[in-house]
């Protein structure tokens, strides 16, 4: 027993090691954020002096979250109804053209995401949805629906046939059968693509900076990412880790709540290949 | 009794077409046509302000390619990627060894080391940034009291140390990402294929060789590709960190495009660049994708 104990000690320091490393840039940035800096809002001890930086901040916080909120929900809602439709249409249904949809869509996991906006920067332009929390949420929503519809596609396909069709023996229209037999079956592939969707619309960085020219329709790491260089030229750390915490908290506390749905869309992904 | 055929708009084609219509609009209208509208930008005169002002082919192209800071990007986004790859999944496959058995603790680890991933790459860009920060940064400090240094560290500072900084950033964001895939193919190798080879008296290292690094081909070809195709088209991470220096060392080619468009205030010729990365990264698909099929076959 002992021997056995001492021979697994090498394997426990090595991923304790790695483990430490792994937690201390987000444990650090933490305490950093609470703790009293020169410099920033909180020059001395302990205290929330930097997230009332942030609240002050340009457009404020508030007003920075309310963006981002709107960017993601909208990006999760378009996500699921067009993936949720789209799978079905994929999965039990036959019409011209069907494989050719089906490829494009994947196909737009093999464009690069900055060839793709530069074009929709004036494209957004021409229909009115330049600056807007709406455009940058349908573009957020485009570059969801390969995983998406894939994803949905797969979860469809996994569902018994039989189950629909005594829906539609019973009366029910295939929207029916969709609504009241189907949409159960599916909501966990419903809430792995909604996840995923939320997180890159959250996360987003490169679309927001180049869709959105002002200031106060910044999503919150835009406006985090711009506050640094605030005040001539002086650097607000502690205001920055404030942001980062308040940018990473959604995140995790989804990924520690949802993470066997997280897992699943991982499967897929790997599996399939 | 004859069946009367359902009028149109009841049969199943229609029906599957009319689900399929939002998934088809979304595609032709942000997918296919500004595919289309950045190859017409490509090769016409296009200023950012004034927009389209008729054929400019194949200027864009040339005037892209000729600019000083073109070839220097391409190798240096091309040296990130092969460090990049290199270390982050070397890394992803020790962190898959040391979480796949049933050891105690096994899941918290995973859980650990997959902590980082839940969050943003622009996030852990801004984390990286304060955590580098040679005045209020810790591990400057960290050095300078283990005496390691005697002077502020500046990580960002030099090109090298601003590019294997970035690395660093990337592994630690990235690697649980790429363990957890790792895994996945790990589980799928049978039992007995190890218990089989124990038999024969191989000992750990040739197991691990012979066994476990072939059967594990197909899931590692999949990080490769998508490690690959990630780090050619880098962005956040120096636009946030290094912001391209120091002195444009650490210029990637997506940030190239950004400040054709965006700086330079030219659309065709950051349209032109855009068409060649795509270009590029298609051609490096197909190599990959032939590759797995023939690893797939043998």
């Amino acid at each position: 027993m002992l021997t056995r104990a001492l021979g697994r000690t090498p394997h426990y320091v090595v991923a304790g090691g790695l483990a430490v490393i792994f937690l201390f840039p987000l444990l650090w940035n933490t305490l950093a954020s609470v703790s009293g800096q020169p410099g920033t809002a909180q020059e001395s001890g302990y205290g929330l002096g930097n997230y009332r930086t942030l609240l002050d901040y340009d457009a404020g916080l508030w007003r920075y979250l309310l963006n981002s909120t709107v960017v993601s929900a909208l990006t999760v809602a378009l996500t699921l109804g067009v993936s949720l439709l789209g799978g079905y249409a994929f999965a039990r249904f036959d019409f011209p053209g069907r494989n050719l949809l089906f490829l494009l869509t994947l196909a737009i996991l093999m464009v690069p995401y900055a060839t793709l906006l530069i074009p929709l920067y004036v494209l957004l332009g021409r229909l009115h949805l330049q600056n807007s929390l709406i455009g940058l949420s349908l573009v957020l929503a485009m570059f969801q629906l390969p995983f998406a519809t894939f994803m949905m596609r797969i979860s469809f396909e996994a569902v018994p046939r039989e189950l629909e069709e005594s829906a539609l023996v019973d009366g029910c229209g295939t929207a029916g059968a969709l609504r009241r037999v189907l949409l159960p079956a599916v909501r966990p592939g419903l809430i792995t693509v909604g996840l995923f969707a939320f997180l890159a619309a959250w996360n987003d960085f490169i679309a927001p900076l180049i869709l959105i020219s002002d200031s106060e329709k910044a999503p919150l790491p835009l406006a985090v990412a711009n506050l640094r260089q605030q005040s001539m030229g002086a650097v607000d750390y502690g205001a920055t880790e404030a942001g980062v915490v308040v940018l990473a908290v959604p995140c995790l506390l989804l990924f520690l709540l949802l993470q066997r749905h997280y897992i699943r869309g991982f499967m897929s992904g790997a599996l399939k290949g | 009794m004859q069946v009367k055929a359902p009028p149109w708009w009841r049969s199943r084609t229609v029906k599957g077409m009319g689900y399929a219509a939002p998934t088809a609009v979304f595609v032709a209208v942000f997918f296919v046509l500004p595919l289309l509208l950045v190859g017409q930008m490509s090769l016409s005169d296009w200023p950012l302000l004034a927009g389209d002002r008729g054929v400019n082919a194949p200027e864009n192209y040339t005037d892209v390619t000729h600019s000083a800071l073109f070839w220097p990007a391409v190798r240096f986004t091309l040296l990130y990627t092969v460090i990049v790859t290199v270390v982050l999944l070397g890394l992803a496959l020790l962190l898959a060894l040391l979480v796949q058995e049933s050891r105690p603790g096994a899941g918290f680890f995973r859980t650990v080391y997959f902590l980082p991933s839940a969050l943003g790459l622009a996030s852990a860009s801004l984390l990286f940034w304060g955590l580098y920060s040679p005045t209020t940064g810790p591990l400057s400090r960290v050095l300078d009291t283990l005496g390691l240094v005697d002077d502020p560290v500046s990580f960002l500072g030099s090109p090298t140390s601003a590019l294997l900084s970035t690395v660093f950033l990337i592994v630690w964001k990235f690697a649980g990402f790429y363990m957890l895939i790792l895994l996945v193919g790990l589980q799928r190798i049978p039992h007995e294929v190890y218990e089989a080879a124990r038999m024969d008296g191989a000992s750990r290292g040739q197991i691990f060789r012979s066994v476990t690094l072939p059967l594990l081909r197909p899931s590692l070809a999949l990080t490769l590709l998508l490690c690959v195709t990630g780090s050619l088209l880098a962005f956040d991470q120096f636009f946030i960190l290094t912001k391209g220096g120091p002195d444009n060392s650490t210029v990637t080619v997506v940030q190239l495009i950004y400040r054709e468009a965006f700086q330079r205030l030219n659309l065709g010729t950051a349209a032109a660049l855009s068409i060649i990365v795509l270009g590029v990264l298609l051609l490096l698909n197909a190599l990959q994708f032939r590759g797995l099929r023939r690893a797939d076959e043998s």
